[in-house]
């Protein structure tokens, strides 16, 4: 009986707009390798950042708000969040960004043949994470696999931005 | 002016030996001979690869409690050993994380997960984390198949356990067991490394 009126509620959270919150939604998006290969290759003038992260990983949530904060007021950077979750699950990632307060945009890249593309991400990257992608306007790019402490992070980007 | 200062001659060879030197201790390449070990199990032996019996070699595989793609793979950890063990290479399963860091896994926690799960392979605790350091694990699960060659461990393969984590029936590559049928049969095993998305070593704050 309860169950009926317990799946009704969970129907109605479910719809888009019917849950308000008062920040726009920030811009999340399931991506296929492609896609990512697409954005990471399309001109910028811009010193973008990807992380690859998960909701699950301790030491890549530790160093997201680092990310955040860097890129906060900082219109020479462009910071995605590259979600390595389970595709299936996308209410994990959403809700996660919710509860944070997540500002930037976060693409769950959905290709589990983690093989097929490791290595065009970078060679020296072995697969664990958190690991960092960052493409300088000109095309060159400089991997970082691990986690960054807010000035390590900083001393990067002061390295690196145009 | 147009004479090089020798002491930045020097400075620059010294940086490039360091770079190469770091680059040689990234663990083991496919060829290479692996390194014994004896580590404590979760039944309180102590599991060294010399000491297991008839084996012909292993799969070594740095796993872990705590990580969402040890626990997809678990089921298939175990179909991996109860299928190659009879044939002479056994899982041996072994945890590098530090359980300060990482208090999901610590030895207690590892004796109660091989409980839940029934393990029938060792699953033994690098507490010391000198084993991940000398193979060159970087993330769980990490394998490492290696055949026993006039008694040396050599690594024939490094990688993941096959290409699709979330779903076992839409997997298309075998990594691991294609390496080790390779083995048994005396080829050249096809696919020698692979990568794939996992959790990272959790490594104690003092040897940092």
């Amino acid at each position: 009986m309860n169950t009926f009126f317990l799946k009704f509620a969970v129907l109605f959270m479910l719809i888009p707009g019917f849950s308000s919150s008062e920040n726009p939604d920030p811009d999340f998006k399931i991506i296929s390798f492609e896609e990512f290969e697409s954005l990471t290759s399309a001109d910028s003038e811009k010193l973008r950042i990807y992380n690859f992260w998960a909701t699950w990983c301790a030491p890549c949530i530790r160093e997201m708000p680092h990310f955040e904060e860097a890129s906060k007021d900082n219109p020479d950077l462009e910071l995605v969040f590259i979600s390595m979750d389970d595709g299936r699950r996308p209410e994990r990632v959403t809700s996660f960004m919710k509860r944070k307060n997540i500002q930037s945009p976060v693409y769950l890249l959905n290709d589990v043949d983690f093989n097929s593309w490791i290595d065009k991400v970078d060679k020296s990257w072995t697969g664990a994470i958190p690991a960092t992608l960052f493409i300088l306007p000109d095309g060159k790019r400089r991997f970082h696999e691990g986690e960054l402490e807010a000035n390590e992070l900083q001393n990067l980007i002061d390295q690196l931005k145009p | 002016m147009k004479k090089t200062n020798p002491l930045i001659l020097t400075f620059f060879a010294l940086l490039c030996i360091t770079q190469i030197s770091l680059a040689q201790n990234a663990g083991y390449s496919v060829g290479d001979e692996a390194m014994d070990f004896e580590l404590t199990n979760v039944d309180g032996s102590l599991v060294s690869l010399s000491g297991m019996e008839n084996a012909k070699g292993a799969f070594v595989i740095f796993s872990c409690n705590t990580c969402p793609y040890v626990k997809a793979y678990e089921d298939r950890m175990i179909q991996l050993h109860e299928k190659y063990a009879p044939q002479g290479y056994p899982v041996i399963a072994i945890n590098p994380n530090d359980a300060q860091v990482s208090p999901g896994d610590s030895f207690d926690a590892m004796k109660k997960r091989a409980q839940e799960k029934d393990f029938p392979f060792p699953y033994l605790h690098d507490e010391s984390q000198e084993v991940i350091k000398a193979y060159g694990g970087s993330r769980t699960p990490h394998v490492y198949l290696l055949n026993r060659e006039n008694g040396k461990f050599i690594v024939k393969y490094i990688g993941a356990i096959d290409n699709n984590y979330q779903d076992a029936s839409a997997v298309t590559r075998h990594y691991a067991a294609e390496a080790v049928e390779a083995v048994i049969k005396g080829q050249n095993v096809g696919e020698k490394t692979t990568k794939a998305i996992g959790c990272s070593i959790k490594w104690s704050r003092n040897s940092e």
